[in-house]
């Protein structure tokens, strides 16, 4: 009963101070607005530049082979190196607690005809965990598998862009395409988000395409995948053994810096995660800077409402307020306000940002958004705030005595 | 219903103590309405303060309806000056944002009493100083002696033993004056002990006690013979 009546009392003192209910309602949520617009745009700066560099597995390492630059074991220098299936075969046999997958690469460009329409497209001759190296995303279909190594079928899985250049809206599945003078069935259609490049790709198995190329065993990149629970030190240490293991196979003098080389993605990685974590840096430095400003705002709003009321609380204890009665009047009317604005402030940014979605692209900020944890989380924090900043002056405003406050005109 | 002794109380003022009240003794039986005189500086504020347990006092005691009144903190005040005592003020003080009703029911809201019993005794003071028709104006749209008599109407809303009022009368013309007057010697008629301070001299007339004050001390306290303010009207 008591309970309501506190409830009521509020409601008649917020309802009849609109202008003051206004200011501090208004305060919070724009303080909690602009936090998490802000925060939300740094997120989607970051998910730009995840898209810029990040699309691609992480966890890989591109072998090419080059010429030797030092005579070693009674060959000379200026050697042509080549991989082939057996070099695949021995790394998985040697280094079966690093290796997640691996597969070869065969790049070939090959002038590719769907009836009467026809491009230059690369080709790419891989083995099934090609698929996890670029994180082959397929639509339709299905993408190359084991079976198709093995029988070295003539299965193409093409791009998405592929499809709109040579099929236009014709269904692409089970047709055939021309690629070079053979005709491949379309098995799958992939798209990448790697860009539109990454999208005008076909992929073949590479054991069909050794087998066009007079059933040799050549392969021209290697593409080893490690596990990722090596770390980063971890893929530094497989680099250095891989190179050592493969330069030992090839005859290569291990202080030869050619021959053999390494592209480790995790090694750029590395450094596009500093990127990152410098972004994030800021991010979260203009987010609790702008949640600062906002704590600042409540707290001077609260230190003025007071202020204003104190003649109020006077006359309040006068007639037989307690100061506990005047605190908790002045924190769960704040409280009371704080949160309902500041839910709304909250609400709103939220959908701004969604309402936004890529429509700011072209600044490099896309899918801007907020974890609700941490939406949530600031609005807290301001609505504390809030409190603390008029418990101090409402705790002061109750231990005047009253004659003081009465006085104060 | 009031007994003080020897009451002394300064104030610090910077390095130096300004003794306000010199040892004052001073009762107040039940029903009495006791003007307090003096001229500015005399104490006489400050020992309604006192009264009021708005301020504390130095030395002496001081008891209330066979309370002793020590050792006060805010909250125990609170709850005394809730249950014992009625203010009015010179300046009013209503709240502003509260209508007349409003304001007269909140020392019920304090005491823990219902809405709804709130507003009906609100109602009734309301109606005792002939105000049940200003019952939802704001205190901006009432004259000053309707917001006096709002304030006296609160002040007696929470049943208080004494009233006190400061000045009550300060702000307002003669004839508005009479007016409260005339409310308040209604109100001393139905047995309320009241007190009130004033420096003028009609004014004390119409209490039936003047008790004056000259540099903290009482220098005169007789009982009068009361002038009705009605007459006046």
């Amino acid at each position: 009963m008591y309970k309501r009546d506190t409830w009521q009392e509020i409601f008649e003192t917020i309802g009849k101070n609109k202008l003051r209910t206004f200011l501090s309602g208004f305060t919070v949520a724009l303080g909690i607005f602009i936090f998490i617009i802000l925060f939300g745009f740094g997120n989607g700066l970051k998910n730009t530049f995840k898209e810029f560099f990040l699309d691609d597995a992480t966890n890989t390492m591109f072998l090419f082979a080059g010429k030797t630059s030092k005579p070693y074991r009674g060959f000379k220098s200026n050697r042509q190196i080549e991989f082939n299936n057996n070099d695949i075969e021995a790394i998985k046999l040697n280094f079966p607690f690093f290796l997640e997958y691996i597969t070869p690469r065969i790049s070939r460009y090959a002038d590719t005809r769907y009836k009467s329409e026809s491009n230059n497209y690369p080709t790419r001759g891989v083995a099934p965990p090609h698929q996890f190296v670029e994180k082959t995303v397929i639509m339709k279909g299905r993408y190359l598998n084991e079976n198709d190594l093995i029988e070295r079928t003539k299965h193409a899985v093409i791009g998405r862009l592929v499809v709109t250049d040579l099929f236009k809206k014709e269904e692409p599945l089970g047709q055939f395409i021309q690629i070079g003078d053979i005709a491949f069935k379309v098995v799958g259609v992939f798209q990448d988000s790697g860009g539109d490049n990454e999208e005008r790709i076909i992929y073949i198995p590479y054991t069909t395409r050794q087998l066009i190329e007079k059933n040799n065993d050549k392969v021209d990149q290697i593409i080893v995948a490690f596990k990722p629970e090596l770390g980063y030190a971890g893929a530094i240490g497989f680099e250095k053994q891989l190179r050592l293991f493969m330069k030992d196979r090839k005859d290569i003098d291990p202080k030869d810096s050619k021959g053999v080389f390494i592209r480790n993605v995790s090694k750029r990685l590395e450094e596009n995660q500093q990127f990152a974590s410098i972004l994030q840096i800021i991010v979260t430095f203009v987010g609790i800077g702008t949640l600062i400003a906002g704590i600042i705002g409540i707290s001077n709003i609260m230190v003025f409402v007071v202020k204003e009321r104190t003649k109020e609380l006077g006359i309040r204890k006068a007639l037989g307020a307690t100061p506990r009665a005047v605190i908790s009047m002045i924190l769960q009317e704040s409280i009371f306000i704080t949160t309902i604005s500041g839910y709304f402030g909250m609400i709103a940014a939220i959908f701004l940002l969604k309402a936004l979605g890529t429509k700011l692209e072209d600044y490099f900020i896309k899918n801007p958004y907020i974890d609700t944890t941490t939406a949530i989380f600031a609005t807290i924090i301001l609505i504390i705030f809030g409190a603390i900043a008029g418990y101090i002056p409402a705790k002061r405003a109750a231990s005047i005595k009253p004659i003081v406050a009465l006085r104060d005109e | 219903m009031i007994q003080i002794k020897n009451l002394h109380k300064s104030y610090k003022m910077g390095s130096n103590s300004l003794h306000v009240l010199k040892g004052i003794d001073f009762n107040v039986n039940e029903g009495e309405l006791v003007a307090i005189m003096g001229s500015s500086g005399s104490g006489k504020s400050t020992l309604l303060n006192i009264i009021g347990m708005l301020d504390l006092l130095d030395k002496g005691s001081y008891t209330l309806d066979g309370v002793l009144i020590k050792d006060l903190d805010e909250t125990k005040a609170a709850k005394y000056r809730n249950k014992f005592l009625g203010f009015v003020f010179q300046s009013f003080n209503l709240i502003n944002y509260k209508n007349a009703l409003e304001n007269v029911s909140l020392p019920l809201y304090y005491q823990g009493v219902g809405r709804k019993e709130r507003q009906k005794s609100g109602l009734e003071y309301l109606e005792k100083v002939g105000l049940t028709e200003w019952a939802k104006h704001l205190p901006s749209e009432l004259s000053g002696g309707q917001k006096q008599r709002v304030a006296i109407a609160r002040a007696m809303a929470a049943q208080p033993k004494v009233l006190l009022a400061d000045e009550p009368t300060g702000a307002l013309d003669s004839t508005t004056s009479y007016e409260v007057m005339d409310v308040i010697q209604k109100i001393n008629e139905e047995g309320k002990t009241i007190l009130v301070v004033t420096h003028e001299r009609d004014i004390a007339k119409m209490c039936k006690r003047v008790v004056k004050l000259k540099d903290g001390i009482i220098v005169e306290d007789k009982k009068i013979q009361q002038v009705k303010a009605l007459k006046h009207v």
